[in-house]
């Protein structure tokens, strides 16, 4: 009781900061600098149209790959923690209905298409290699549900990881060599502002990062999948 | 538009503290864990109104979907044995 | 006005997610209040973004680049919570691996029966 007690006393404390927070903030009526640079010049600097994804892999590309290296690191510490565990044969389910099957074969390639489309235009319209990613992901799981007991392609899942990260470090370092510093997009020709094939690298990162991302959030899928169902 | 906009914020923050409630106090950790994902579906309206679309639509595909699903899947896991 | 209200119920997803976090001792149910929190901080943070009558930083027909400056809202805090989603969730999935674990070598969910840390 006393615990209670004493953790309403510091939500109390906590909400009295938050109020004064909220008592005390006054919208801004014009960006701050560094919005104002973005919003100014990432036309021009980068040619894509959304100002957030140029953040995320062109100005702040650095942060971006920081990102991506904790969400391996994530992915690679749950497979150690889940793996440590003896694993004995699971008792053999019943296959998926044939709806199921059916409908996941059917559905699978149309996901897949969703996210490519997502990453791909990245540039242009909301979203980008982190949505893209989700919904990668989101495919494998479909696979997972409908067929329980295939033993999942760790391999593919783990060489799309490597391969990806691999390349878009590559890109990073071509960046430092052909243009400005690393990870700069204008080592492809930035093309007509607002098209696909425009914005330099940036389709291309965004593509690599979200191939990664999709690889990752399988595999943490993919090991939790694997561990044994308790009766 | 404004007022529209400000109604339909007005309307997404109730019902997503209501869900944030649902979470916190229900009996049922299955809906507990779904309400956890409404409220993150919520959030994801609120993004969208508040201009965010990119945040709204990483909200959406990682924060009520996949999030929700991990929960499930442990709590199949580890069903039997122990209740909430 | 809007940035207002969603900034209040971020700060409230805050402390009902702390205090369910706080107060609960099956080990899903923190988890559950950790991602309400997490969201929570999510919606405060790019409540802070908003301006009123401007709209987002996608710079199509709608938004001609040379009125950018006038028209977009600050892309900045929306790229920091897209990042802080993700991370986001593989915190969850860490916590949950963490958790089945823990299920798993002494058969419950209750965090007090775990003491061996406890001094």
């Amino acid at each position: 009781m006393t615990n209670r007690i004493a953790v309403i006393v510091l939500l109390l404390g906590l909400g009295g900061v938050f109020a004064n927070l909220l008592m005390g903030y006054v919208p801004d009526a014009d960006l701050n600098r560094s919005g104002a640079y973005y919003a100014q010049h990432t036309a021009a600097e980068t040619g894509s149209a959304n100002v957030v994804t140029a953040i995320i892999v062109t100005y702040r590309g650095l942060d971006t790959l920081g990102e991506v290296t904790v969400l391996f690191l994530t992915a690679a510490i749950l497979g150690l923690a889940l793996a440590l565990e003896s694993r004995p044969q699971a008792a053999p389910r019943p296959p998926s209905g044939e709806l199921l099957t059916t409908g996941s074969r059917l559905l699978a390639p149309l996901i897949v298409l969703f996210g490519v489309y997502v990453f791909l235009n990245g540039h242009l319209t909301p979203g980008g290699g982190f949505q893209g990613g989700a919904i990668l992901a989101s495919a494998t799981l479909l696979l997972l549900l409908t067929d329980p007991l295939k033993k999942f392609g760790h391999g593919l899942i783990s060489r799309v990881e490597s391969g990806s990260g691999f390349f878009y470090v590559s890109i990073g370092v071509l960046g430092m060599v052909l243009a400005g510093g690393f990870l700069d997009n204008r080592i492809l020709p930035l093309g007509t502002f607002g098209s696909l094939l425009s914005a330099g690298a940036i389709p291309l990162i965004y593509s690599l990062i979200g191939l990664k991302v999709g690889a990752e959030f399988s595999s943490m899928l993919a090991n939790l999948a694997d561990t044994e169902e308790r009766k | 538009m404004s007022s529209l906009m400000l109604a339909i914020a007005a309307f997404t923050v109730l019902a997503m503290l209501a869900a944030a409630l649902i979470a916190t106090f229900s009996k049922s950790l299955s809906a507990s864990i779904l309400a956890a994902g409404l409220v993150s579906l919520l959030a994801s309206v609120l993004f969208l109104v508040l201009a965010a679309p990119d945040v709204a639509m990483t909200e959406a595909a990682i924060g009520s979907g996949l999030t929700t699903f991990l929960f499930f899947f442990v709590l199949a896991r580890v069903r039997g044995g122990d209740n909430d | 006005m809007i940035a207002k209200i969603a900034m209040a119920s971020g700060f409230a997803l805050i402390l009902i997610g702390l205090y369910g976090a706080l107060t609960h001792r099956n080990m899903l149910r923190m988890i559950v209040s950790f991602t309400i929190a997490s969201t929570g901080v999510n919606v405060a943070l790019v409540a802070v973004g908003w301006m009123l009558g401007r709209t987002a930083p996608i710079l199509d027909a709608a938004v001609p680049v040379t009125e950018a400056l006038q028209r977009v809202i600050d892309p900045v805090p929306q790229a920091l919570v897209l990042t802080a989603i993700v991370i986001g969730l593989g915190v969850t999935a860490l916590m949950l691996a963490y958790a089945y674990r823990l299920h798993a070598t002494k058969g419950g969910l209750d965090i007090t029966d775990h003491t061996e840390l406890k001094w």
